[in-house]
């Protein structure tokens, strides 16, 4: 362990360009200017009134069904061997994983705005089929954008939210993937401002939505801290995440930013490996670059052009990240590391068969370093990893995934 | 005096017009590109937009991306398109301006893409990404190498802030017909004309259209208001169509079509000078 204290960057971010430190700002055609004007005054005006707080607080707690336990895990602690390891239940929120909190507010942002229809981008279809919850709890109309490579992976959730009355485009160009979803996203927003709103479902694209995102998904790292309070008298040793765009964990690590003794990890997806195209890693191996409406790391090749991802998880699946990870990880207040696809679905397997907790693919590879971490770690320290989602959207690709394995081994 | 600034100078003085065809760069391949250009001008173009291919280019339609991607899959790199661009600039008398998205610039340094782009013989930049409040940086440096450098203009844009932009801009200002991204369209927006006339009570810049843009009726009716128009998506189109049938069917088609556009410039009534 380093003996370090990491320098606490400000949580008094982004700046009113939407910069965290150098990266975040809003590159996108003059086309969304004016779109992304509104949404910004919109959501000010917002949090400076007390009826919006009282409906979102509402809805969380008796629609979404907060606050999520902290659960402690004696089981993985017991295979780890080290630190107590608690998990964040929040693939017990409504729809199976904290995306409902970030589609809540901005749905209700919507309604405000007096606009009709939401669109949203997916890849694991978690975000789609919160999105199109909140449309059909709000009665709004609801196009979600997916691309066909994780249509096929993510069955189960398209079912979902054709169910829920919103119609799924499915995305045929580049890699058919979550950043061509995002592509198609904002090429109908650019059409369609005027009565559409754009729920971006993670803490990427142009401010205010890093921002707005990471505000309205941080009930997570608020909770998680007044249940350490409550349940340990203290605060953990380390706080866990997965990061593919980085809304979970910038939700749980936003209000720990200051309490720098404790330690915070985001998890990327390591996939088959380290080559171009084999990872979807962003801070660890990618570089400065713009990608949907904002700098920050990104997986380019030298030209600049976008590179292929990989990860066995569709919701990690992306080449970019949110502009405050890579503040955080310039400021040294967040470690960023990588976990292998492999690593994830052992991650996996031990916390099914151990804790009886069917773990989304992309939260397994918090678990995944949560148990390395833990098991580095003396027993009278504590590590929270977030479960930021449940796995029933994963079970055939699981399934098959577990199978292929198998038949290697 | 910039290439682009005298080409206006000189159309303002004659009371003419100008096209300004898109082209993707390296589709459906550079060496048929190179062909295009002298196509072009001959055909009637006087500013061309070379498209430079990035990957994700959230602000174009279909035909674009396609195209966009048809190059980039044949390994097209942006050394390539500079020093094929840095050959051909003698031999042509048209403007040349990059278009491209902003990361492509952050990739190698906004003052080295500036300095690269001047080498090749590049006239001027639209980074249509890149909007007003991050713009500062990269427009000074093409102001300082002597590189225009236009900006966007939406129908959503304020008329205070479309001041803003066209001050900020040189050569030209870029105005969108409609919002949304590049395609074709059937039909032109009828306060088109209007949104013009209010942008020249505050720039004297020209002022160029585009996106929508794809048949001479509709090059006629946008130089009936403006000073040129731009067509991108409709070439791009026929480019797809003839990436089969070789090289010389293409660039025959290009050129013809790029003709047929010209002549929308002629004959309008309503021309203003």
């Amino acid at each position: 362990m380093t003996t370090q204290t990491p320098s606490a960057p400000s949580a008094n971010v982004p700046d009113a360009a939407g910069r965290f430190g150098p990266y975040g700002g809003s590159y996108v055609p003059e086309t969304l200017h004016a779109a992304l004007a509104q949404v910004e005054a919109e959501y000010r005006r917002s949090q400076a009134d007390p009826a919006f707080a009282q409906k979102f607080n509402a809805l969380l707690h008796d629609y979404v069904g907060r606050e999520t336990p902290l659960y402690f895990a004696p089981r993985l602690t017991e295979l780890a061997k080290g630190a107590k390891i608690y998990l964040k239940r929040e693939d017990l929120a409504h729809t199976g994983a904290h995306k409902i909190n970030n589609a809540l507010g901005q749905a209700l942002l919507c309604l405000r705005m007096g606009k009709r229809r939401l669109i949203a981008e997916t890849g694991a279809g978690q975000h789609g089929v919160a999105t199109a919850t909140a449309a059909a709890v709000f009665g709004l109309e609801c196009d979600v954008f997916m691309g066909t490579e994780d249509m096929r992976r993510q069955r189960p959730n398209v079912l979902r939210m054709g169910m829920l009355g919103t119609r799924v485009v499915p995305v045929e160009s580049g890699s058919r993937t979550l950043k061509d979803a995002t592509n198609a996203a904002m090429r109908d927003w650019m059409e369609t401002s005027n009565h559409t709103h754009y729920i971006i479902g993670s803490v990427v694209g142009p401010h205010p939505f890093p921002m707005m995102v990471r505000d309205f998904q941080s009930v997570i790292g608020r909770e998680t801290r007044q249940q350490c309070l409550a349940i340990l008298g203290r605060l953990p040793d380390a706080i866990v995440a997965c990061v593919g765009g980085g809304s979970n964990a910038a939700g749980m690590f936003y209000p720990f930013v200051q309490d720098t003794s404790v330690k915070l990890v985001g998890v990327e997806a390591g996939g088959r490996g380290m080559a171009e195209g084999d990872h979807a890693a962003s801070i660890t191996l990618g570089k400065p670059g713009v990608l949907h409406g904002s700098l920050s790391y990104v997986l380019q090749d030298p030209d600049g052009q976008t590179a292929n991802v990989h990860s066995i998880s569709a919701g990690l699946d992306y080449p970019g990240v949110g502009p405050e990870h890579a503040y955080w990880h310039d400021t040294q207040r967040v470690s960023y590391t990588s976990v292998t696809d492999d690593q994830a679905l052992d991650a996996f397997e031990a916390v099914t068969r151990r804790e009886g907790i069917i773990p989304a693919l992309e939260s397994s590879h918090a678990v995944a370093h949560g148990l390395a971490l833990a098991a580095s770690l003396p027993k009278e320290k504590v590590v929270v990893i977030n479960l930021s989602g449940r796995g029933d959207k994963d079970l055939d690709e699981t399934a098959r995934l577990l199978a292929a394995r198998a038949g290697k081994k | 005096m910039n290439r682009i600034d005298s080409i206006f100078a000189d159309l303002r003085r004659r009371g003419a017009k100008a096209l300004m065809p898109y082209l993707t760069v390296g589709d459906p391949d550079l060496a048929t590109t190179r062909q295009l250009l002298p196509a072009i001008e001959k055909a009637g173009a006087a500013v061309c937009e070379l498209g430079l291919p990035f990957s994700d280019p959230i602000a174009d339609g279909p035909v674009i991306q396609a195209s966009m991607n048809y190059a980039l899959e044949r390994g097209l790199r942006v050394r390539q398109i500079l020093d094929a661009v840095s050959q051909d600039r003698p031999k042509l008398k048209m403007g040349l301006v990059a278009m491209g998205s902003y990361t492509l610039v952050h990739k190698v340094g906004p003052a080295q893409f500036v300095r690269d782009a001047k080498a090749a013989g590049i006239d001027g930049l639209i980074i249509p990404d890149l909007p007003l409040e991050e713009s500062s940086a990269l427009r000074d440096l093409a102001g300082a190498q002597g590189l225009i450098f236009s900006m966007l203009i939406a129908p959503t844009t304020p008329i205070e802030r479309a001041e803003k932009i066209a001050k900020a801009s040189s050569g030209f200002v870029y105005l969108l017909s409609r919002g949304g991204i590049t395609g074709e369209r059937t039909a032109l927006p009828p306060d088109l004309g209007q949104r013009v006339q209010r942008l020249r009570q505050v720039t004297d810049l020209p002022i160029t259209v585009g996106f929508g843009v794809s048949t001479a009726e509709q090059v006629g009716q946008v130089v009936g208001v403006a000073d040129a128009a731009i067509v991108g998506s409709a070439i791009m189109r026929r480019v797809a169509e003839f990436r089969e049938k070789g090289s010389p069917a293409l660039v025959a088609e290009v050129g013809r079509f790029v003709g047929e556009l010209a002549s929308g410039l002629t004959g309008v009534p309503g021309v203003k000078v």
